[in-house]
Parts: structure tokens; C-alpha cells; sequence
């Protein structure tokens, strides 16, 4: 006769320090999260270490214009005289605020409206989707400007205007993810134990769904600091002399050729910072994955 | 298996219930009553039976559009707030698809200590100690509680929707094909652990299922459904070696068995089951039953007593009973 | 154990084959036979490998990462180590294959019939040649032909499974690999699958190697049947003999797992 006998797991349990042992297997969070780390520590301490510091405000050199990279000025000068390096240094704290906020915003907004809409259903789906498809409607960059052209140009608009064109779409993603998450078996099982549905959004539908959120704001943070330079080179929002690299960028292009330093650096910060955002995303991604984590 | 002899108020009753999802009916009509522990009912049917879903109507995952379904007593549609919450204690469910009942970012400890906290079985501190309880009782290491549902094999994981559904001490249990998705002897370890909470915990339960093996060592009555109807309910050893519908007869000598030695030939049913959107007139069955005749086209069989305790719908039965003749070669084309 | 000196034959004749995942080996057959007009039932759990070794025959194992060696024959022709392209003029045409999943196995693009002739196509036919093979074999595992326009999506498990098989015998397959076929139909469909392959059996003299979980379907259906247990093979002989009395204390174990029925012994 068979027995039904006692299962014991596999040996290995989870080991101590493994921390630091999964960072060295996760390169993308290491390598991510360093340079994240990296950007934040420049933007706190820009003032103190950056050479020319005074260059990120109003100073300007008429005696040093549109010098090349060198020993004095390692990212040359501006069209006014302006330190590049400070300036790019000091706009750490402009331009990747302004994505941190924008798509903090629009996942305060989206999240919520996303999981009730997919979770809920009905009626609550109907008016929620509705509502998001007339904001998806418009051109994002018109309405930006709209809004951006209503309120006085200052980086709170510019925030408030990209925020308010960013967040329907984190509405639309999060929607599916938990209209698909809703219908799977261990949702109805806990529908069925009486488990509430407060307590399956918070424990189960949102922690399933968040993943290609946490990689779309990744991706998006790039998004977000380009938008925002080409508001502000339309001239609403990022105002000169503050250091956006976006602004930075629009500017510097009317004198790319053939000083092209002025474009080049912050448009490489932009880069660095967006590239360092996607591997942080895609790294805490592969984190919360209990069947990919190195926690095990 | 001994005859069980139903207590004179059931533990569940389903009257006429009808489930209708958009233009399908697939559940159109079925009764029947599960008597309190220990006492199993078996329900078998192929797809689009509406077997599953009179599972889920149980459990108030789906509506019902007609019918009733009464517990202890109370009607279950009408349930709310608190009733309702004490009758999720009574009944529970486990699913099919052991991949999919357990949250993947939940540890298994997690899981059933969801359960705990949600209706407060036991008081805080002793959480730990029962989830180790229920897991042991299910045949697994209480250790598994740190483990996350991929770690875990197959049948692993359906112990742990056992162990998650008896966490709240349910006198009614549905199993929606418990084992299907299982191997071969992990199937049998999963009904011999039911079978042992049947008689530990006094249970009564719903084993939906498609095999035959399975009612025959676990349920004392058994309901053979097709397309939302009933066919044939009675005690299991009856509808096994007695059948008196012909898709039961067909079913039965469909399923494939070991023993090689006096094997009878097999009645082959013609076709796929049928459209539930557009059913067929009269009775349902009668495109692809062998013993049809005109009035099987025109007018609908009502379930009635073949015997006691033995019900069936079927204008013929008589002569399934009287063994007719039901042809075994297989129609030209599908 | 290594092999020993008598040469497997038959139709399909599989020897010292072992399948490697880097170091871990998961399968090691001494030998297995198929000869033609023969089934032959591959029974075990999962992990035994009998998925892997049909892989490995199809010369498919490598897209999972798995090394093969030892020897797999097909009439005669050794298998293991020809090119991808060689395989692939064997594959579908001279060993066909089915799997669990009928409803997953057809591009929902396109319509079945269009997918058959493509497949004869492929190995050769000329388009007027395709089309009247593909009527052929549907008509030979009886579903109608004009459900060849049919779209995936509107046909059932076992209409699906029957195109499978009707496209194994358009295209005149020797050898059909069956991996659990009929583990996802319903038991009545499931009996007239099993009646078709055993019809092909008697009709074209068609080898199948049936690989499946359920000994009751083995039971009914092979000739004869191996058991595999972790990769390997630890009984096998005709199935009326190795179900009724069988030997390995694994097989007797798998078979007392099977649920009885009330009235039978």
C-alpha cells in the first residue's frame, strides 16, 4: 500500500550575507544603482565640489566664451563664459528631479486608478478608462504646452505639466496588469477563503502588477528629462541661467558646429542618467522576482 | 465502500440552479444534496458539463441566474457581511491548477497565514504553530513554510491549497479535479490524503472530477453531468456496475483500464460534445447517443427514479438497464 | 551499465543513448525498439525523460540545451550526428511527432489546411499533390475535409489532435512520436484518438512510440512498453506482461497508484 510519507525541502535555505553576494551576481542592480548613486551624491554636494559654482546662477565670463575642453574647464565653456562642468554638476539637481517627481506624480495618480479600474471592473473600469482615453487623446506635447503656457514659467509648471500628461498611461498599463492579475487562480482562491478585497489589492494584485511599472519608469526617466528640455526650450518652464541639461542641450545646438561641447555633455548626462535608471529598473525588477532572486 | 445512509437535513442542497454566462447555459437545472461528514458526492462530466462552474456557484464565485443553493439551512445567495464571512469557513475549495492557486511572491508560511489572520482562527502568536500543523497534516515538512510556490513540486503545491483550504476548518470542501495536473502516484498520495481528512476531520465534499477511479474509491454517490444537465445520480458501486444512461454506459466504457484480461468493447461516441450556445432540441444527448429514438429528438427527459436512489434522465433507461445493445463501431466521419 | 554487444534493430533502434545537461545526466537507455506496425508505450512520471528522449530522436535536444550521444537509428540510418539540414528533411517527413497541447501546436494565423500543405510542401509535394495528400489523410483519421479551412481556434482539442495526426500521414511519416497526445482531451475524445492510432497501426503499418503518464492508456493501447524511471528504463517488455505481472517494484508501484473501479479486481 503507498504511503502518503512526510516531504522535506531540499537542504539549501537561504543563506546569511547574501546580500552582498547577490549584488556581485546582479550586475545591472550594482552597476545601476552606483551611478543612481552616484548622480544623487553629485547633486547634493554640486555647490561645494563644483569649481566654478557661481556658473550654474547668473555669472557670466565675457572673456572666456566657447573655450574648448581643457586642464581649466574639463567640459569647456558656454556662449557666456559658463563652467560646463559646474553647470552639468549643479543641473543634477534640475533635470533628474524633475523626472523623479514627474513619475512620482503619475504613479500616485496612474496606480490607483489603474489597479481599481483592472481590479473592480465595471462601471468603475468604464468611467476610469474614459476618462484616461481623453487625456491619451491629446498630443502630449500640446497639451504640455498648454498647460505649461497657462501657468507661469517656472520648473514647478514644467513638472505639473508633464505630470499631468504622463500619468494615463500609467493608468492604461496598470489596468491590464491587474485585469490579468484579478483572473488568475490564486486571486479567485482568495476571493473564495474571504480574504477582502482590500487586502487583495494591497497583497496581491499590486505587488504581480508592479513590475513593468518599476521598468517603465525606469525607461521613462530619459522620456521625461527630454521632454522637459523641449519645453523649456520653447521657453516655458527651465528658464536660463538655470542649469537644465535639457535646456542645456536646446541651446547649446545653435552652436554645435563646431563647438560641440556645449551639446555633448549634458546630452551625455542625459544619457548616463537614463541608462542608469534602466538598469536600477530592470535590477530591483529581477529583485522582487522570488523565482529569479540570488536571495535564495 | 459502505452505503451512507444521508442525515434527514443536508449539509448543502441544490435546487433546479441554473448558471448562465452571456448566450451559454451551463448549468441548466441540476439538484442535488450533500449530506454533513463523512460523506462524498462525486461529479463527473467532460468539458462544457458545467461541472467546474457548479463548483464556483457553491462558493459564491459565480452568479446564479436561477435555482438556489441552500447551506446548513441558509439560503447562500443571500448572504452578507458576516454570514458571509462564516460561511467561507464552511465551504472551501481547491482548485485544479496547482501552478496557479498559489501567489508566486508569497512564501508558503505567508499564504496560509493569510488565511489565519483573515478569520482570526487562532490568536497572534499561535499562527506559526498551526501553519506547521496544517502542513504536517497534508503529508509536508513544516519547514516548506519558507519556500516559495516554484520550489515546490506539483503535488507539493496542491498539499498546500489542501492544507490552506482546511485552515479555516471547513465542513464542506469542493475539489475541482484535484489531481488531473498530478503524476500518476502523486495522484494517489493526494486522494489517500483525502480520503484520511475524510474520516479525520468528518468531512463532507464535492470531487469533481472526469475519472471514474477517482468517485469509485472516494465518493458514496455520484452525478454523471452533461451539458449542464444531469444524466444520471445514485449511489457510485450502482452507477458503476448498473448504469442506466447511455452517455454514463459510453463514458464508463471509455475509460481506459489496466487490467487487460476481460476487457469489454469500447462505445464509441461520434463527435465532440456538443455547442452549449445552440444545444441540441429534446434531450441533449440524443445527436450522439446510440440508442436515440424520435421522441429523444422532441421532448426533454426529466430526471426520475430508475430504482431508489437512482435517478436518471432518460427515456430508455429501462432498456439500458435491461443491457440493450449500444453499437461499438465508430460512424463514417465526425 | 554500458550496452551490451547485441545490436538493437527495428525500425527505430535506440542504443547507449545518454542526455546530458552539462555534467547532470538525465537520461541513459540501454536499448529500445520500435519495428514497424508496432506501439510501443514510453510510461513514467514527470522527470523521468521520456520527453527528452523524444527531443533527442527528433535531433531537437540541443534546443534546450541538452548533449546527446549514443546511437539512434532509423532504418538502418544513424541519426545522432547528422546536420541540422539532413534532420530536417527526417523530421516531419520520416518521424512526425505530436504533442500534449493541441490547441498551443497550430500558428492561430493560419488556417489547418493552409499549414498542412505548406508542411507537404516543404518535403517536396507540388501544390496539386499537397492538396490531395492533406484531403487523403484527413478523410483516413475521419474528419471531414472541408475542415481543413478551418482556423485553429475553431476546432476542438481532438479535431486538433486528428490534424496532427493527419498531417503524420500526409506526409507518409514512418515513425510517430505521440508525447502524452491525449492527457489534455476528454475521456470519450480520448477514446477515439486511441482508436484512430490504432487503426493507422493496422491501415499503414505506421510505428508509434507513445509517450505517456497513464499506465491505464498504455494499458489499452501499446503492443509493448518500457518504464522509464529517471532516465532510465527499468522494465520493459510486451504490455499485457509487464502490466499484469510486472517485475521492477517502480512498475508494480505505478500501477497500484492507479485508481481502481468498483467491480473490477
Amino acid at each position: 500500500m503507498i504511503e502518503t510519507p512526510t516531504i522535506t525541502p531540499p537542504k539549501a535555505a537561504i543563506p546569511r550575507g547574501a546580500m552582498w553576494r547577490g549584488l556581485r551576481a546582479n550586475p545591472l542592480l550594482a552597476v545601476g544603482g552606483g551611478v543612481v548613486l552616484l548622480i544623487v551624491i553629485v547633486a547634493i554636494f554640486a555647490p561645494l565640489v563644483a569649481p566654478f559654482p557661481a556658473d550654474a546662477g547668473t555669472a557670466t565670463h565675457p572673456f572666456e566664451v566657447l573655450k574648448a575642453p581643457s586642464a581649466a574647464h574639463w567640459f569647456g565653456t558656454d556662449q557666456v563664459g559658463r563652467d560646463i562642468l559646474s553647470r552639468v554638476m549643479v543641473g543634477a539637481r534640475v533635470s533628474p528631479v524633475i523626472a523623479v517627481i514627474v513619475l512620482a506624480l503619475a504613479c500616485l495618480v496612474g496606480i490607483p486608478l489603474g489597479v481599481a479600474a483592472g481590479f473592480l471592473g465595471g462601471w468603475v473600469d468604464e468611467v476610469i478608462m474614459r476618462v484616461t482615453d481623453v487625456f491619451l487623446a491629446f498630443p502630449p506635447l500640446l497639451l504640455a504646452l498648454a498647460l505649461a503656457a497657462v501657468l507661469p514659467a517656472s520648473l514647478t509648471s514644467l513638472t505639473i505639466a508633464i505630470a499631468a500628461v504622463w500619468w494615463p498611461w500609467y493608468v492604461r498599463l496598470l489596468r491590464g496588469q491587474a485585469a490579468s492579475v484579478a483572473g488568475r487562480p490564486y486571486v479567485e482562491a482568495c476571493r473564495a477563503l474571504g480574504i477582502s478585497r482590500l487586502s487583495i489589492i494591497f497583497r496581491h494584485i499590486l505587488p504581480n502588477s508592479i513590475t513593468p511599472v518599476l521598468v517603465q519608469v525606469s525607461l521613462d526617466v530619459g522620456g521625461v528629462i527630454l521632454t522637459a528640455s523641449a519645453l523649456s526650450f520653447l521657453g516655458l518652464g527651465a528658464q536660463d541661467p538655470v542649469p537644465d541639461w535639457g535646456l542645456m542641450v536646446a541651446e547649446g545646438q545653435n552652436y554645435f558646429t563646431p563647438d560641440w561641447w556645449l551639446v555633448t555633455f549634458p546630452g551625455l548626462a542625459i544619457l548616463v542618467t537614463a541608462f542608469a535608471f534602466n538598469l536600477l529598473g530592470d535590477g530591483l525588477r529581477d529583485l522582487f522576482d522570488p523565482r529569479r532572486s540570488f536571495l535564495r | 465502500m459502505t452505503e451512507h445512509v444521508p442525515a434527514s437535513t443536508p449539509l448543502l442542497q441544490i435546487a433546479d440552479l441554473a448558471v448562465r454566462f452571456g448566450p451559454v447555459l451551463a448549468v441548466n437545472g441540476v439538484s442535488f444534496d450533500i449530506a454533513a461528514g463523512p460523506f462524498g458526492l462525486g461529479l463527473i462530466g467532460e468539458s462544457g458539463s458545467g461541472k467546474s462552474t457548479i463548483g464556483r456557484a457553491i462558493l459564491r464565485l459565480v452568479r446564479y441566474s436561477g435555482g438556489s443553493i441552500t447551506f446548513d439551512g441558509n439560503d447562500v445567495a443571500g448572504l452578507r457581511g458576516a454570514a458571509l464571512k462564516s460561511y467561507r469557513r464552511d465551504a472551501q475549495i481547491v482548485f485544479q491548477d496547482p501552478d496557479n492557486s498559489l501567489d508566486p511572491r508569497m512564501r508558503i508560511g505567508a499564504t496560509v497565514a493569510e488565511v489565519l489572520r483573515a478569520h482570526q482562527v487562532v490568536p497572534r502568536g499561535a499562527v506559526d504553530e498551526r501553519i506547521a500543523a496544517l502542513l504536517s497534516e497534508t503529508g509536508l515538512d513544516p519547514e516548506f513554510a519558507h519556500r516559495y510556490p516554484h520550489q515546490l513540486s506539483g503535488g507539493q503545491r496542491q498539499r498546500v491549497a489542501i492544507s490552506r483550504a482546511l485552515a479555516v476548518q471547513p465542513r464542506l470542501l469542493v475539489l475541482d479535479e484535484p489531481t488531473s495536473a498530478l503524476d500518476v502516484r502523486t495522484q494517489a498520495h493526494i486522494l489517500k490524503l483525502i480520503g484520511r481528512l475524510r474520516s479525520e476531520r468528518k468531512l463532507s465534499y464535492l470531487l469533481i472530477t472526469h475519472n471514474f477511479g477517482v468517485v469509485s474509491e472516494l465518493c458514496e454517490q455520484t452525478a454523471v453531468l452533461y451539458l449542464g444537465k444531469i444524466a444520471e445520480i445514485g449511489a457510485t458501486s450502482v452507477l458503476l456496475r448498473a448504469p442506466a444512461h447511455p452517455y454514463t454506459v459510453a463514458l464508463r466504457s471509455a475509460v481506459p483500464e489496466v487490467a487487460v484480461a476481460g476487457r469489454r468493447s469500447r462505445i464509441v461516441l461520434p463527435g465532440d460534445p456538443p455547442d452549449a450556445v445552440n444545444p441540441p432540441s429534446g434531450c441533449v444527448f440524443h445527436p450522439r447517443c446510440p440508442l436515440a429514438v424520435a421522441r429523444c429528438r422532441t421532448e426533454v427527459p426529466v430526471l426520475r427514479d430508475a430504482a431508489p436512489g437512482h435517478q436518471v434522465a432518460c427515456h430508455r433507461a429501462e432498456d439500458v438497464l435491461a443491457g440493450a445493445d449500444m453499437p461499438t463501431h465508430r460512424r463514417a466521419t465526425a | 551499465m554500458t550496452g551490451n554487444n547485441r545490436a538493437v534493430t527495428g525500425r527505430l533502434a535506440i542504443s547507449d543513448l545518454t542526455i546530458r545537461f552539462g555534467s547532470r545526466q538525465v537520461v541513459a537507455i540501454d536499448g529500445l525498439r520500435l519495428d514497424h506496425a508496432e506501439i510501443l508505450g514510453l510510461a513514467g512520471e514527470s522527470g523521468s525523460g521520456k520527453s527528452m528522449t523524444t527531443l533527442a530522436v527528433l535531433g531537437l535536444a540541443h534546443t534546450v540545451g541538452a548533449n546527446v550521444s549514443g546511437s539512434i537509428r532509423l532504418d538502418g540510418q544513424e541519426l545522432t550526428g547528422l546536420s541540422q539540414e539532413d534532420l530536417r528533411a527526417i523530421r516531419g517527413r520520416r518521424i512526425a511527432a505530436i504533442f500534449q497541447n493541441p490547441s498551443t501546436a497550430f500558428n492561430p494565423v493560419y488556417r489547418v489546411g493552409t499549414i498542412m500543405t505548406r508542411a507537404l510542401a516543404l518535403h517536396g509535394a507540388t501544390k496539386s499533390e499537397a492538396a490531395d495528400r492533406a484531403t487523403d489523410a484527413m478523410r483516413q483519421v475521419l474528419l471531414q475535409p472541408d475542415l481543413m479551412r478551418r482556423y485553429p481556434s475553431q476546432l476542438s482539442g481532438g479535431q486538433l489532435q486528428r490534424v496532427a495526426i493527419a498531417l503524420a500521414v500526409a506526409l507518409r511519416a514512418e515513425v510517430l512520436l505521440a508525447d502524452e497526445p491525449t492527457s489534455a482531451l476528454d475521456v470519450t475524445v480520448q477514446a477515439e484518438v486511441l482508436d484512430l492510432l490504432r487503426d493507422l497501426r493496422e491501415s499503414i503499418g505506421m510505428s508509434i512510440l507513445f509517450i505517456s503518464h497513464d499506465l491505464a492508456v498504455v494499458a489499452e493501447l501499446c503492443d509493448r512498453v518500457a518504464v522509464m524511471r529517471q532516465g532510465l528504463i527499468v522494465e520493459q517488455g510486451p504490455a499485457g506482461q509487464v502490466l499484469s505481472a510486472p517485475a521492477n517494484p517502480y512498475t508494480i508501484e505505478l500501477l497500484e497508484s492507479v485508481p481502481k473501479l468498483a467491480g473490477t479486481t
